[in-house]
């Protein structure tokens, strides 16, 4: 490519998003409304997502350790404990601590005076990884010499699994669906667009414009209005989600703090990127795709 | 340098539709370099079909064609803009961009063959001032008058130095003065070694030509008459 034919491209890219106003102005609307769309549904997806993993963290498993074991020969169990696949962290508690932590949550202490804390066991709190696999963490800790009983309340734990599957499936196919409407109304934006231009295309093609002189400058427009349209959906997306997010803590509507929000910067990179190459794709797809059949003369 | 012995040549030329309409039944004629010629028919016989063969736009079903030393019944897609550099069109409905002026409607075409802004500016304003409109260079095509528009588009179709011009009805929507304007100029174009070939139901100005005239009529040749003559009444 020549450079002066480059800078003809551009030049002629740009013109065109200004001399066909109202039609950029169109495409870059629908792009920004088909992004902040499908952005706040993937948010809210997220956000779902991370509650129940903050609930699975508090899932944990109680592995108690024999009773003839001193304070010492328990502690040395760490190491076999955090092998165990699927184990992230292993806490060890002794049974002085785990007494006291019971009492703690008693009103009456007088009724527990007559007992210490030789009738419980040293323990450890094990965080796992995937709350999915619990069943068979609690297997392989069983089977660690030193551990003498292992407690996880499964009940909760399948129910949290079966939440977040049924959660990142839903979640997953109403985004690839808002995805490809998106996809659709851009697209056709975009071919409208180019539609109304279909007279200048076969003007160039009578005076022997080679198809890719046509199709480049089609081609940059598109790549602007895609980069401008997923630039103002990711600003509107960020404000949008902090307005929400704030007036959602302020409102108390987050059980007190006991549920948290993802803070939009957690996200701003992924987001940014994804609108980016979903922007920019549609814009450069569609008007090679629009441009495609007037080229056929 | 391609050596053109016919600017135009075709030989027993069919071309049939997908929808089965024989538009042309055996065409032959030529086109020496730097000839004036009328093509003259009624409507439905032919004469758009030939256009779009002499341009590529579409192929014939059978039969030989040569513009400008290209074999256009075999010609390769990625050929066609070659061909279409050697060939300008002029259009009855002018196809000018509204949202260019007059000097940009012009320079697009030269811009469209990967001419230099250094060419552009030496070649456009030399065009320009060919057909009279050096005067109005900075216009909108929707601030002239149409005689000054198909003025713009022949300077389109020249400026790029083409072999030939082809001009499809370019006084179809023209009053009579200015459609003797348009051919007076197509003639001073010709003048200058350009081969035309122009499609016309205008009897009085091909008439008053006293050039060439090639009549079809239901896909056929009827008559070549190299005498300036317009016989067909009924046209």
């Amino acid at each position: 490519m020549r450079s002066f034919r480059a800078g003809y491209y551009i030049r002629e890219g740009l013109s065109s998003i200004f001399t066909h106003g109202f039609m950029s102005f169109a495409s870059v609307f629908i792009v920004v409304a088909c992004l902040i769309i499908m952005g706040s549904f993937s948010l809210l997806a997220v956000n779902v997502n991370k509650i129940i993993g903050d609930f699975e963290d508090e899932n944990v498993i109680l592995a108690y350790i024999h009773e003839s074991y001193s304070v010492e020969d328990a502690r040395a169990l760490a190491g076999a404990i955090d092998a165990v696949p699927n184990v992230r962290s292993a806490r060890f508690v002794t049974r002085e601590e785990a007494f006291n932590s019971f009492l703690s949550g008693v009103e009456d202490k007088s009724r527990f005076e007559d007992i210490d804390a030789t009738v419980l066991r040293h323990r450890f709190t094990v965080y796992v990884d995937d709350i999915a696999f619990i069943e068979r963490t609690q297997e392989d800790l069983l089977n660690i010499p030193g551990v003498a009983r292992v407690t996880a309340n499964l009940l909760i734990a399948r129910a949290l699994v079966t939440t977040r599957n049924i959660v990142s499936g839903v979640s997953t196919v109403i985004v690839a669906v808002l995805l490809i409407i998106s996809l659709f109304i851009m697209m056709n934006t975009v071919k409208l667009a180019t539609f109304e231009r279909r007279d200048e295309i076969a003007i160039m093609k009578v005076v022997g414009a080679t198809n890719s002189f046509i199709r480049w400058p089609f081609i940059f427009e598109g790549f602007i209005l895609g980069l401008f349209g997923s630039l103002v959906a990711f600003i509107t997306q960020w404000g949008l989600y902090t307005a929400v997010t704030d007036a959602l803590l302020s409102g108390g509507a987050t059980g007190g703090g006991l549920i948290q929000a993802i803070s939009f910067s957690q996200v701003a990179l992924s987001l940014c990127v994804v609108f980016a190459v979903i922007g920019i794709g549609v814009g450069i797809i569609g008007s090679s795709f629009a441009i495609r059949k007037y080229l056929k003369v | 340098m391609n050596v053109v012995t016919n600017m135009v040549h075709l030989r027993d030329v069919f071309k049939t539709y997908a929808n089965n309409t024989k538009a042309l039944k055996g065409i032959s004629f030529t086109l020496e370099p730097g000839e004036f010629a009328f093509l003259v028919g009624p409507s439905g016989s032919g004469k758009s079909t030939i256009i779009k063969l002499l341009i590529g736009e579409v192929a014939p079903t059978d039969g030989d064609i040569s513009v400008a030393g290209f074999d256009v019944a075999n010609i390769k897609p990625r050929r066609l803009p070659q061909l279409r550099r050697r060939v300008g069109v002029i259009f009855q409905d002018f196809r000018l961009i509204e949202k260019k002026t007059v000097y940009e409607n012009v320079a697009f075409a030269m811009r469209a063959v990967g001419a230099s802004n250094q060419q552009i500016r030496q070649r456009v304003p030399y065009v320009l001032d060919l057909v009279g409109l050096d005067m109005k260079t900075k216009a909108f095509p929707s601030e002239l008058s149409g005689g000054e528009q198909q003025r713009v588009a022949i300077a389109r179709a020249l400026v790029n130095n083409p072999q030939l011009i082809i001009a499809d009805e370019p006084t179809g929507n023209l009053d009579p003065a200015r459609s003797l304007e348009i051919l007076t100029l197509l003639q001073k174009i010709n003048e200058l070694q350009t081969t035309v070939l122009v499609v016309t139901h205008e009897k009085s100005l091909v008439d008053r030509l006293s050039r060439r005239v090639i009549a079809i009529d239901g896909g056929r040749i009827i008559s070549d008459g190299a005498g300036g003559y317009y016989n067909y009444e009924e046209f």
